[in-house]
């Protein structure tokens, strides 16, 4: 019961985290190279741009959820299951979203990158 | 890839690599937060760790968007990952840490990720802007053509 518990939790993490970063890597899809904006028109256009951004919002928020039910998954989880299984998964789940909803190529090197890294940082972090 | 995207790049990766040790550093000095001791938010947020943990994650945050604004998450993810070799390394030499030989392994899985990724393009997506002159042109033509006129527009600006 308590393995279900845990993987529930990291699972929701895994899930929100994975909506934030695909979020907000949209919303900063759309506002365009910030540097070009940035020496163009000023800080403030680059602020602007990216406040007007539904899914800048959305994607904080999503952000701010997997935040904290990783820090409630800590509190009670086991601490060397939660942290490295959650961080691995996301990248993952990011490189499968992408894909799906960035459209991004992702192409063989990425995937043995995304493959490589999410392993490394399991045994790191485990 | 100009120097200015390096230095982003490695800021996003420093960043969050400081932010969180500073950050699990402050939290083990105020003891575990649970859905019945909500104050305890707000105790952790007083210690001087934690707060500045929370900055350094705020830099981390603006670099991390301003890295997405003109690369991929598939790419942006992986290149930024050293930050936990970067943990591991400090917890050796700073803290005199034991790194075990299964740890070794992951820095050099990571490290391997962090290359492969390096060698390819940084931007492969395509997003119509608001005003963009390519993208009338690109939307008719195959995805090749697609994917090369962002990846050219990109290295122009």
């Amino acid at each position: 019961m308590k393995h279900l518990y845990t993987w529930s939790a990291i699972l929701i993490v895994v899930f929100f985290s994975v909506v934030g970063d695909i979020l907000i890597a949209r919303a900063m899809k759309k506002v365009g190279d910030v540097h070009e904006l940035w020496d163009r028109w000023g800080l403030w256009a680059v602020v602007g741009r990216v406040l007007s951004r539904p899914s800048f919002f959305l994607g904080v928020a999503a952000m701010a959820v997997a935040f904290f039910s990783l820090l409630f998954a800590l509190s009670w989880g086991d601490v060397s299951l939660v942290a490295p299984a959650a961080a691995s998964l996301t990248f993952i789940g990011n490189a499968f979203a992408a894909k799906i909803f960035l459209h991004e190529k992702v192409d063989r090197r990425r995937w043995i990158a995304a493959v490589l890294v999410a392993a490394g940082v399991a045994l790191l972090a485990g | 890839m100009t120097f200015r995207k390096y230095l982003v790049l490695a800021g996003v990766t420093v960043f969050a690599a400081a932010g969180d040790s500073m950050l699990s550093h402050g939290m083990k000095q105020t003891g575990s937060v649970s859905l019945h001791h909500l104050q305890g938010v707000i105790l952790a947020l007083l210690n001087p760790w934690v707060a500045s943990g929370i900055l350094l994650l705020l830099a981390f945050f603006a670099s991390y968007m301003n890295a997405l604004s003109w690369a991929d998450l598939t790419y942006v993810l992986p290149a930024t990952s050293l930050g936990y070799v970067l943990l591991a390394l400090v917890a050796k030499f700073a803290l005199h840490e034991q790194i075990s030989l299964l740890r070794w392994l992951g820095i050099v899985l990571i490290s391997g990720g962090v290359g492969f990724v390096a060698g390819g393009e940084a931007l492969t997506s395509h997003v119509h802007h608001s005003s963009p002159p390519f993208a009338k042109g690109a939307k008719d033509g195959p995805a090749e053509a697609e994917v090369a006129s962002a990846v050219s527009s990109g290295s122009e600006r």
